[in-house]
């Protein structure tokens, strides 16, 4: 049974394989498990690339696959890492907390412990109270779930209102911003109990590995996060492969007519979008420990619409083309903004890329848009011969999220 | 003949125009019947209702034995309840092959999770195969149905139809842009497909109507002009009138 499905789907098997050697190199070049080629901080840095392609996949399956052009998904991403972060400060917090407080001459009360870590994480936002959803920031089992939970159930609750109510197209993903916006803006208040504009920070330090260094505990995050895409991969490949993948792929081209053959179109769409919040959630738990800290900003409308530009460039509706576009592009922005870039001396004007690279982004983006609609992942297209099909500029279905002519194989 | 469909006192309007007027219909368990009528008589309209895709303002639909209501019921709770709908322009899902639009039409569970784990049995695949000859596409199954001719496409969805299971087809224009031979395969398809369900189809050519041998409702203006053989209607002043005098 499963080998058929790998033998149907000979890019999955080519993805893991090179999933695996990329894993390799990493592992055999990095400080602490290999010859020390490549730094900690940029194993940190690919490792986060790994978790923003495993969020690109979702973005794809909900985008590319099923047409809806959600524009929110960072929204689930940034929960899932408070979710996460919550459990590493509070956790690491009591452990510093008790340190300090075993010299004491009278042993602490447990609840003098939990007032003083909640002094220590609320001090910045002048409070000292622990507010009602760190209730089970103490319990890592719980916690975990929650990553999966809390971006679950807000997508179940949106996506149950405005599928029900049959909002589609523009109007969908400005109500996706619009949710996006209202989450980090509620983060940003100091009394949301996340901290403010603070948010949760040190969240690179596990608790109880002060021993260990940081050059091995990132490799451990990057092994996890290599396995989370794989496994990913896996499950999206399985979801779109069969009868699932022909409803969501008849609902992004065409979603009346799959209402009319008694598939319910809503129910479809409702499982995919939470689905893909879950996965995305799972994405932002495994980045944000690696990038140390994580506040509103990350929430912000604007992280989302990168999303689905590095979709669009990589090649929505093809799995590997998502995984491509978010690696691609991430780590091209990241050589940018981190300053590496050389200037470019115009005479008159001097290039600082730092400033320009979201000018060049945007462009690739309209370029790609216009004239190479399959994006990255055309280029293999290009190499197997296979075309686009010949329809005279009509789109695959008349819904607007529906595949175009220049994206679709012959 | 118990019957099937039971359509009284429909009214539909759009921004103050009777799309529908007052229309009443009714259709056995297993029954052809044609419709016809001048362009913007209402027909599509009226399938429209049934389907569930525009609410009435007025009137009943009742289906089935129970004297069910399908007003209250979405789209998709109506085609499982079992009502199928040919589109009068082709609809098929153009990037997908023409065994993969079959398969999503054969009749089985449709609820998102038993799809999640569905595999194809002996027996749908076998289903497929049949379907496919039936149509005169078992060489094309694994072609993009995007790249068929319209009247391919015409075949196809009226195989999806068929692989519903439906025990009402609603047949909207389904001979346009097919050949003669085509027309009587289609014909003989929907006759067949009669001796065990209810059938509705809409048309325009007489020819194809006159092939058919049913019982023919005439629509004009949102109601039922006249109703009969196609001889006794076609003798009717009224629709000389409207419709064969134009
Ligand atoms: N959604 C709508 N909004 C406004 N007017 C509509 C709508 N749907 C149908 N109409 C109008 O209702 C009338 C009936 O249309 P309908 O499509 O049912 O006609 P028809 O009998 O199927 O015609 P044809 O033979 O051309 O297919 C037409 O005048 C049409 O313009
Ligand atoms: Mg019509």
């Amino acid at each position: 049974m499963k080998n058929s499905f790998i033998l149907r789907n000979p890019s999955v098997l080519i993805f893991l394989g090179v999933l695996a050697l990329f894993t390799l190199g990493v592992t055999f070049m990095s400080e602490a498990t290999g010859a020390g080629l490549i730094s900690t901080s940029f194993v940190k840095t690919l490792g986060k690339t790994l978790c923003l392609c495993l969020i690109a996949i979702a973005m794809d399956l909900v985008w590319g696959y099923c047409g809806i052009l959600s524009l929110g998904h960072f929204a689930f991403f940034g929960l899932g890492g408070y979710m996460i972060g919550m459990w590493l400060m509070y956790e690491r917090t009591r452990q510093i907390v008790t340190l300090s407080m075993a010299n004491a001459e009278i042993p602490p009360t447990d609840q003098e412990v939990v007032d003083a870590i909640g002094s220590q994480i609320f001090g910045v936002v002048g409070s000292s109270d622990f507010p009602p959803i760190w209730s089970f920031a103490d319990s890592l089992p719980i916690q975990l779930a929650l990553v999966l939970i809390v971006p679950g159930m807000l997508a179940l609750i949106f996506g149950w209102l405005a599928f029900r109510s049959r909002v589609t197209g523009v109007y969908l993903s400005i109500l996706t911003q619009a949710m996006t916006l209202a989450l980090s803006l509620y983060l940003f208040q100091n009394d949301s109990g996340l901290r403010g504009n603070n948010g949760l920070s040190g969240l690179q330090n596990l608790p109880g590995t002060d021993a260990i260094p940081q050059s091995l505990i990132s490799i451990w995050f990057f092994w996890a996060s290599a396995l989370a895409l794989g496994l990913g991969f896996l499950l999206a490949s399985w979801v779109v492969s069969g009868k699932f993948g022909s409803v969501i792929r008849g609902i992004r081209d065409d979603e009346q007519r799959v209402r009319f053959l008694g598939y319910s179109v809503e129910g479809y769409k409702l499982f995919i979008f939470v689905m893909t919040a879950m996965i995305a959630g799972i994405a932002g738990a495994l980045y944000y420990p690696q990038a140390g800290i994580i506040n509103p900003a990350e929430v912000a409308p604007i992280a989302s619409i990168y999303l689905a530009v590095w979709v669009a460039i990589g090649g929505r509706g093809r799995l590997y083309g998502a995984v491509i576009g978010a690696a691609f592009v991430s780590l091209v922005s990241t050589w940018f903004t981190g300053g590496q870039a050389p200037d470019v001396p115009l005479g008159f004007y001097v290039v600082k890329w730092v400033d320009w690279w979201q000018v060049l982004l945007g462009l690739s983006f309209v370029l790609v848009t216009l004239f190479a609609p399959k994006g990255i992942g055309g280029l293999f297209d290009l190499f197997e011969g296979i075309r686009s099909p010949r329809r005279h500029g009509a789109a695959l279905g008349p819904d607007q999220g529906s595949l175009q002519e220049k994206e679709a194989q012959e | 003949m118990s019957t099937l469909l039971e359509v009284s006192g429909v009214s539909v309007s759009f921004d103050g125009f009777k799309a529908i007027n007052n229309l009443s219909f009714q259709i056995g368990q297993a029954e052809l019947r044609a419709i016809i009528g001048p362009n913007g008589a209402g027909k599509t309209t009226f399938m429209d209702i049934i389907t569930g895709k525009t609410r009435p303002n007025e009137g009943r639909v009742l289906w089935g034995e129970k004297s069910q209501s399908l007003l209250k019921m979405s789209e998709a709770a109506i085609a499982r309840a079992g009502v199928g709908r040919k589109f009068q322009r082709p609809t098929v899902f153009e990037d997908q092959t023409v065994h993969d639009n079959l398969l999503m039409a054969i009749k089985n569970d449709r609820s998102p999770f038993s799809v999640l784990f569905f595999k194809p049995k002996f027996r749908d695949l076998g289903r497929v195969e049949e379907l496919a000859a039936e149509i005169g596409l078992s060489d094309q199954l694994h072609r993009k149905s995007g790249e068929l001719s319209h009247g391919q496409k015409q075949w196809l969805e009226i195989g999806m139809l068929l692989a519903q299971e439906p025990r009402l087809l609603l047949v909207d224009e389904p001979a346009a842009g097919m050949t003669l031979s085509e027309r009587e395969h289609t014909t003989d398809i929907l006759v067949e497909a009669a001796k065990t369900r209810a059938v509705v189809v809409v048309e325009h050519d007489m020819e194809f109507v006159r092939r058919l041998n049913c019982k023919v409702t005439v629509l004009h203006e949102g109601s039922v002009l006249a109703e009969g053989s196609l001889d006794h209607v076609t003798q009717n002043k009224d629709v000389i009138d409207v419709y064969l005098g134009r």
